[in-house]
């Protein structure tokens, strides 16, 4: 193929400075989050417009060339990275904050803006609850991709619970509006099937969102307990209750300690778990709940359990747990992030089988994870000098999601499948499964150019769109009576 | 001749699967059933439609209550379900109309009742689904825990599908826990823009209510907010003082269930009309209505208008489609009363709908042409 005629169209569309075909600028975004896979795409584009990013796909899909969609490209699991002789469409620029309109409790922004800037926007009496710990650079449009959460979506819900609408550029550059800024549409719910398909259906070049009011009162603990198991029932004792904290947060001793280095938050290096609890909600119900967390965390074995006394006490506490990733590389060169999920109940044990399998493996693995929901994220520490130890890690954290699976989990409940997961979804899903995700994804991409080679274990082809749509067809009734 | 309506009852999954692939083989169309409860939303089936129950799929394979989850096929009544999940204090917080019919009914249809406020609709309680597609194949998305984001999200895709892509033959469900007791405050007016100035200070303030719903009937309107947990009174009584400025009169109900199951009952009617809109069109509902009750899950902005029987009942419903345009509205109840129970969708989101059901169902098998657009 002859790439001068893609550069030109693309360059008349978005402009010379918007083009980029030096390897030297291309080599930004040669990786996601994730850096281990590095691909320096052919070329990128960045549109300004919603117009601009439909021309540069229209354009894609009459060269047929393949290209991928990029937000911040703070994904963990290679989702944003690029292909070979794809185009990359970088969506850096679409920073407007379209309405805001807080007697309907929506916003609508350009995919570009930042999870943290729509809660700044519409505050300080609403926000929008999905506060994945990269909020302060990962777009609403990566977040709507990976369909994200974070601490506080045990209570508050993911992405998906406020998505309300979305105007998305088709792969063959038709621009669409699924949803709206009003509820329940008749018809698929295509919304719902957008959210977490990992740009391979599409790129979101409006949205609209959900905002809700701050909650009236916020509590913030730290327990501290003897073991995870200790803390892990805990947890399970506070739900049983009836309670549904914002958020409860879970680390490890090896956790604690490195990031006890990094924040100085006075917690006492050598416990085995350390549990932040938050409650939010109205002052009254808030206060009784608080009551009885407390009186839980005792009976569970806790004989330290610290409430926040301030707002920066609180902040204090949470600075701390979000220090856990950039503090486990103080005890370790490297580490790799895994994200699985299991059910509640099994966290104890699913945490002595992961401990069982760094003995075996002789590599440390450090535990953070988000105990409401079972999301877990296990660091797996090594060092990248020592030969053959990175694969020996990666091999563990591998290990790591069969342990998952095999106590009913699954393997990603936030990053997403990317590149990085593929090789282990065909052991969650099964050959028809995989088959009805892929006539969804011909649905919207039947000549399989948005972000090819990312969630699907191996690559597909669509078949031909079956023949004409059958409405009423009267034969069957001759049929249908031998039954 | 009428054409001989046929059935049958599989009483596995497999069993379905293998039904539907013969079904589907010979040409035929089919109609996925569970009590019929809602029989008449949607359009009608081709003559010789065959339909497949799903009574024989009646486990309730799973009920996991440490983890506030439960696996049930999709005959499971919703009534059952709620009785079983109710000795560990824990519900399905799904509370639509009447009885609720099956499992898989309420999924297909995503009916909701007064509790969609506060936690959600069907989209967003299953945490996975099983279903069987036309060419016999059992396609399973999502898992069985409450956060996970592997694979397309199919159980999205076929809430509210009226069993057109596809037969639904298990789900995975996230719980909830029983509120400890509940306390609902009623505020009453004849002006809709005070009922409508209420509601919007309602929903300003993070009262964490259960359910938020507006009732409106002959001339009159309450804003219901329904609150659950153990301080339930105290909320609603302090609830009351945002109101304080609205020139309503209110009043804390702590037997409050006969107004909930009255809001539920309003959503049923001889003909019912549900719109989409936002919670400021509230007035522009109500005077659309005319002599309909309005069902209003306010803070949501959807509505349901509910018409009693009357001689120029078809006259009435479109009269009062007309009026809400270009809010969505489509006809549930009463659907065979008007040429088109479907509003009519943007023609792009039409073709990706289109192009879906041919990737799902590309034999027509699932249902042809009662859907919205003819799908
Ligand atoms: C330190 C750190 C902490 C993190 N914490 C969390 C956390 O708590 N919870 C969590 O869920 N995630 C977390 N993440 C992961 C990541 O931040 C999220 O996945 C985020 O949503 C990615 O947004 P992005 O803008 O960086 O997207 P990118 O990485 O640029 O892209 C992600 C995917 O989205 C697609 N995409 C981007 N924009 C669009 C669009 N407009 N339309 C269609 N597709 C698009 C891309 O093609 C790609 O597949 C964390 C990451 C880091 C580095």
């Amino acid at each position: 193929m002859d790439g001068r005629e893609l550069v030109e169209r693309l360059r008349r569309v978005v402009g010379d400075r918007w083009l980029l075909l030096d390897e030297h600028d291309l080599r930004t975004y040669e990786s996601d989050g994730l850096l281990q896979y590095q691909q320096v795409p052919r070329l990128a584009v960045l549109p300004g417009t919603a117009e601009e990013v439909r021309a540069c796909v229209e354009i894609c899909a009459q060269e047929k060339v393949p290209w991928v969609a990029r937000g911040a490209g703070s994904g963990l699991s290679g989702g944003a990275l690029p292909v070979k002789d794809g185009v990359l469409i970088v969506l850096s620029r679409l920073t407007r904050i379209l309405e805001i309109d807080l007697d309907n409790g929506r916003v609508c922004v350009e995919p570009g803006v930042t999870n943290a800037a729509v809660s700044a926007a519409v505050g300080p009496d609403f926000f929008y609850p999905p506060d994945p710990s990269s909020q302060i650079v990962c777009t609403i449009g990566g977040n709507v991709a990976e369909n994200s959460g974070g601490a506080h979506c045990f209570k508050y819900g993911f992405t998906t619970n406020y998505v309300t609408g979305l105007e998305v550029v088709l792969p063959d550059g038709e621009l669409v509006t699924i949803g709206g800024k009003e509820l329940d549409p008749p018809g698929y719910d295509l919304l719902g099937a957008f959210v977490g398909s990992e740009g391979t259906l599409g790129v979101a070049t409006k949205i609209w969102l959900r905002v809700v009011p701050v909650p009236e009162a916020t509590r913030t603990l730290v327990a501290f307990f003897d073991s995870t198991r200790q803390a892990g029932e805990a947890v399970s004792a506070i739900v049983q209750a009836g309670i549904v904290p914002g958020a409860i947060e879970m680390m490890d001793a090896t956790t604690i300690k490195a990031t006890e280095a990094m924040a100085h938050a006075g917690y006492p290096v050598g416990r085995g778990a350390a549990l932040l609890v938050e409650l939010d909600g109205a002052e009254a119900e808030c206060d009784a709940q608080f009551a009885e967390v407390t009186t839980i965390c005792a009976a569970q074995g806790s004989d330290d359990v610290r409430v926040s006394r301030d707002e920066a006490e609180r902040q204090l506490f949470w600075k701390t747990r979000k220090a856990a990733f950039p503090a486990m590389g103080r005890i370790s060169p490297n580490y790799f992030v895994q994200d699985g999920v299991v059910p509640r109940t099994t966290l104890p044990d699913v945490l002595v089988r992961i401990d069982e399998l760094a003995a075996e493996y002789g590599l440390t693995v450090a535990n953070v994870f988000h105990a409401g929901d079972g999301n877990l994220h296990p660091l797996v520490c090594f060092d990248a000098a020592v030969e053959g130890q990175a694969a020996q890690a990666e091999e563990l954290a591998g290990r790591i999601l069969d342990v998952c699976l095999e106590a009913g989990g699954s393997i990603t409940g936030e990053h997403g499948v990317g590149v990085d997961k593929r090789k282990h979804m065909a052991k969650m899903f099964g050959e028809d499964d995989l088959a009805a995700f892929q006539r969804l994804r011909c649905a919207f991409d039947p000549d399989g150019r948005a972000n090819p080679g990312k969630v699907m274990p191996t690559p597909r082809l669509c078949g031909e769109v079956p023949g004409v749509y059958r409405q009423h067809p009267l034969e069957a009734a001759g049929i249908a009576e031998r039954f | 001749m009428p054409a001989k309506r046929a059935m049958t009852t599989p009483n596995s999954i497999e069993e379905a699967a293998a039904t539907i692939k013969e079904l589907s083989s010979q040409g035929a169309t089919i109609r996925p059933a569970g009590q019929d409860s809602r029989k008449d939303w949607g359009g009608d089936d081709a003559a010789g439609t065959v339909t497949v129950h799903t009574g024989g799929l009646n486990r309730i394979v799973a009920h996991n209550p440490g983890d506030f989850t439960a696996i049930v096929q999709a005959g499971v009544p919703l009534a059952d379900l709620q009785r079983h999940l109710g000795r560990e204090g824990q519900w399905l917080a799904l509370d639509p109309p009447d009885r609720g019919g099956t499992v898989g009914g309420l999924v297909a249809t995503a009916d909701s009742g007064p509790a969609r406020h506060r936690y959600g609709g069907v989209r967003d309680l299953v945490i996975g689904i099983t279903v069987v597609l036309s060419d016999g194949s059992v396609a399973r998305s999502g898992g069985t825990v409450i956060k996970n984001v592997a694979g397309y999200d199919l159980g999205k895709l076929f809430a509210g599908s009226y069993g057109t892509l596809g037969l639904v033959t298990q789900v995975a469900l996230r719980l909830h826990p029983l509120p400890a007791r509940t306390a609902t405050l009623v505020a009453g007016t004849e002006d809709p823009a005070v009922l409508t100035r209420a509601v919007l200070a309602m929903s300003r303030h993070p009262l964490e209510a259960m359910s938020l719903d507006v009732s409106w009937r002959k001339d009159a309107g309450r804003l219901l907010v329904r609150f659950g947990g153990v301080t339930a009174p105290e909320r609603a009584a302090h609830a009351a003082k945002h109101l304080a400025d609205n020139a309503v009169d209110t009043d804390v109900v702590l037997d409050d269930e006969s107004i909930w199951a009255a809001q539920r009952a309003a959503q049923r009617g001889a003909a019912v009309v549900k719109v989409s809109a936002l919670p400021t069109d509230l007035p522009a509902v109500i005077a659309a209505a005319g002599a309909a009750t309005v069902v209003s899950r306010a803070a949501l902005g959807v509505s349901w208008l509910s018409f009693p029987e009357s001689d120029d009942l078809a006259d009435r419903v479109e009269a009062t489609r007309e009026a809400l345009s270009p809010h969505q509205a489509a006809v549930l109840d009463g659907a065979r009363l008007v040429d088109a129970p479907w509003p009519e969708p943007d023609p792009g989101t039409l073709a990706l709908m289109r192009r879906v059901k041919a990737r799902f169902d590309p034999t027509g098998t699932f249902r042809p042409g009662t859907y919205v657009g003819g799908i």
